[in-house]
């Protein structure tokens, strides 16, 4: 179960060819992902780990059924290619590259308007459903299967959190790394509304950081629809205003976005923030143990 | 990346743009033959620095004859001013632009930026010109108009004029506003802005509608269509260390304390920032690797924490994921043997602290424990590791 994928998804990787691509490729498929095909434009015959390449998507998914795309070429063909996937009617794209140029992020969202496919980042490690399948770069070793669904808008506090609940015996059903841009394909609430529904999860973790207001609008959606306890985790309670930390969308700007705030915010709808990035995990046990459902959750 | 009022006025000016006529000026002797040039009856002499808030600093002087912005020139050129948004140690004026007087009748507040929610870009105003619009904001929420924008189709005419009838522009200026906003969209688009700031717009007494301030702000990931926006990056505006950072592909903010971190990933990155301070101690920056390092990266890594003596002790902070715990070994290794060779002492000169998890773990803590770099110590836990390095810190500030 999980959310997104699982082990019988058929997922693309467009920019197969690349040195990065390829490590992940065989990554993946190590998961037990389905990968099955390609797609490099001029690379049509090779093929990377077995995996047979084709130069369009349109062709990969002629040839294969596959209805899932993972992204890794560089930035400046990034948006281009998720409008392929997007064309091509794929159900799921996860754009890891990052550093995609905003103004491209802002025409790929509204030429995804009507349309059904789903993105995931740009600028992000992926999605994990544990001992199912992974699409990006999240190290599969660190997650053990169960009921917790994790949610982040950073790459490395994803598998931080993970390892974190593993380690404390609390299982995961799929890890969504949203991806740090200012404007990405799904944000917190879509994600949060995936866990509401998906029957194996019965708790989530949500890693925000300093920048914008998705996590203040996150804690209103929460209070308002969310029927599983939520856990929190914000980074960035020491940066300074008007710098960028790292991140395109990780900046206090007018005031906005400050890591109290948001704190400020989760704590009210009633939302535990772990007080620092080494406690996600115990921050985590302590509430699913005041639900009544820690048992039922420590599956490993 | 910013740039200067002046270069922002130039670029605007290649979209059409209405902006007062004027010339930047490094010297007093060519603010004084570019204040001849213009001929103006009252020039303005404008500190040219990466901050707002410079007109309430002193930064900016209303000159009425040639004397006068000679003796403002001098006195402005190599002043440190300190601005709202300089932090306290100000910021040295370098450049200045002089510019020709405007006869201002009203001012106005326009911006565009891009909006996360909507995922658009969106055009903001205000008859509450020449304020700090966040207070407007605050304040009087219902003076500042939106409008977004259809990245399909562009700003629209109207709507244009919808936001210059909403602004209260005189019905002589109406068409003129609306124009210039359209330009002004143009610029955002066509040079990637992730900020265009108007504050003030004004009208003349001659109803001609002129952006008398300009900021721009540019999308980093935007920059590679745009070499003639790179060309003017000002690096005497930046922190050394971190244009140094930049220029080597590392992303580092200096904070001032004394307890570095080097971690892979900006959440963690930040996250490390706060639990250094959480255990009492003084970070020193932030500093993400990045995704796809190199020893030599890591090494220059090192280097920049180490300079000037700023860092007492380093937090290494790695969970791979694209990055590799044994790249980030080896790293470790080559940036110890550099700085040993430069030094010509042995190992890495302030404790260090290293805590690895993730892609290559096993082969990562190997290469550190077969060869073990002196002053290098394992952390089991980023907990342990975080309160290791305060303690050390403290204990070497102590001796």
């Amino acid at each position: 179960m999980g959310v997104l994928i699982n082990k019988d998804t058929k997922v693309i990787v467009q920019g197969i060819t690349g040195k990065t691509a390829a490590f992940h490729t065989k990554q993946m498929l190590e998961y037990g992902t389905n990968i099955v095909a390609g797609v490099t434009p001029g690379k049509a015959g090779q093929t990377v780990e077995g995996v047979p390449v084709y130069d369009t998507v349109e062709d990969a998914v002629k040839a294969t059924g596959a209805t899932a795309s993972v992204i890794f070429v560089p930035a400046r063909f990034a948006a281009d290619s998720i409008m392929e996937g997007v064309e091509a009617e794929l159900d799921l794209v996860v754009c890891i590259t990052e550093h995609v140029p905003v103004q491209d992020m802002i025409k790929v969202r509204r030429y995804m308007e009507g349309k059904k496919t789903r993105l995931i980042g740009p600028n992000c490690p992926g999605i994990l459903t544990v001992d199912e399948a992974k699409m990006g770069i999240i190290p599969g070793y660190i997650h053990k299967k169960g009921h917790v669904g994790v949610i982040s808008r950073s790459g490395t506090l994803t598998y931080e959190a993970t390892f974190q609940l593993s380690n404390a015996g609390i299982g995961q059903t799929t890890a969504i790394g949203i991806g740090g841009d200012p404007i990405k394909g799904t944000d917190f609430i879509d994600a949060l509304k995936l866990f509401n529904e998906d029957d194996e999860t019965k708790a989530i973790m949500m890693i925000g950081e300093i920048g914008g207001t998705a996590e203040e609008e996150a804690a209103q959606w929460i209070k308002e629809n969310m029927k599983k306890p939520v856990i929190a985790f914000i980074s960035g309670v020491q940066a300074p205003p008007g710098k960028r930390m790292g991140h395109a969308g990780a900046i206090i700007a007018g005031g906005k976005g400050t890591a109290a705030d948001k704190i400020k915010a989760l704590n009210a709808v009633g939302i535990p923030v772990a007080e620092t990035v080494a406690t996600m995990g115990e921050t985590v046990v302590k509430k699913l143990k005041e639900a009544g459902i820690y048992d039922e959750c420590h599956t490993c | 990346m910013n740039i200067h009022e002046y270069q922002s006025k130039e670029v605007l000016r290649q979209f059409g743009v209405n902006v007062p006529k004027g010339k930047p000026a490094f010297s007093v002797e060519e603010a004084v033959e570019a204040a001849k040039e213009l001929g103006s009856k009252v020039t303005v002499v404008k500190a040219q620095i990466h901050a707002g808030g410079r007109g309430k600093a002193g930064g900016v002087k209303i000159a009425k004859s040639l004397d006068e912005v000679k003796a403002y020139a001098t006195e402005l050129l190599g002043k440190i001013l300190v601005t709202h948004q300089t932090g306290p140690d100000g910021k040295k004026v370098n450049r200045l632009l002089i510019e020709e007087g405007s006869n201002i009748a009203k001012e106005y507040y326009l911006s565009f930026v891009n909006d996360r929610s909507t995922a658009k870009i969106v055009m903001i105003g205000s008859e509450e010109g020449g304020m700090e619009i966040e207070k407007v904001a605050a304040e009087s929420p219902e003076k500042i108009i939106k409008e977004y924008i259809d990245p399909a189709i562009g700003l629209a005419p109207f709507q244009a004029t919808r936001m210059a009838y909403k602004m209260n522009f005189k019905p002589e200026a109406i068409k003129k506003a609306s124009a210039t906003m359209m330009k002004l969209y143009n610029a955002f688009i066509g040079k990637d802005c992730s900020q265009v700031e108007i504050n003030p717009l004004v009208v003349t007494a001659e109803d001609d509608v002129i952006c008398l301030d300009a900021k721009l702000n540019f999308d980093d990931s935007g920059l590679f269509r745009h070499p003639d926006i790179v060309e003017l990056r000002d690096e005497t505006e930046e922190d050394p260390k971190e244009l140094w950072a930049s220029n080597e592909g590392l992303n580092y903010v200096n904070l001032g304390g004394d307890v570095a971190c080097m971690v892979n990933g900006a959440g963690l990155a930040m996250a490390t920032v706060d639990i250094l301070k959480y255990y009492g101690g003084e970070p020193a920056n932030f500093l993400d690797v990045g995704g796809s390092s190199t020893p030599e990266k890591i090494a220059t890594a090192f280097e920049i924490m180490l300079d000037g003596g700023q860092s007492k002790g380093i937090f290494v902070n790695i969970f791979g994921g694209i990055n590799k715990c044994d790249v980030i070994a080896e790293g470790i290794q080559k940036a110890a043997q550099i700085i040993a060779d430069k030094t010509g002492q042995d190992g890495i000169p302030v404790p260090v602290v290293v805590r690895l998890e993730g892609t290559n773990v096993e082969r990562g803590r190997q290469i550190l424990t077969e060869n073990p770099v002196k002053n290098v110590f394992m952390a089991p836990t980023m907990e342990g590791g975080a309160q290791d390095i305060v303690k050390r810190v403290e204990e070497a500030k102590k001796n």
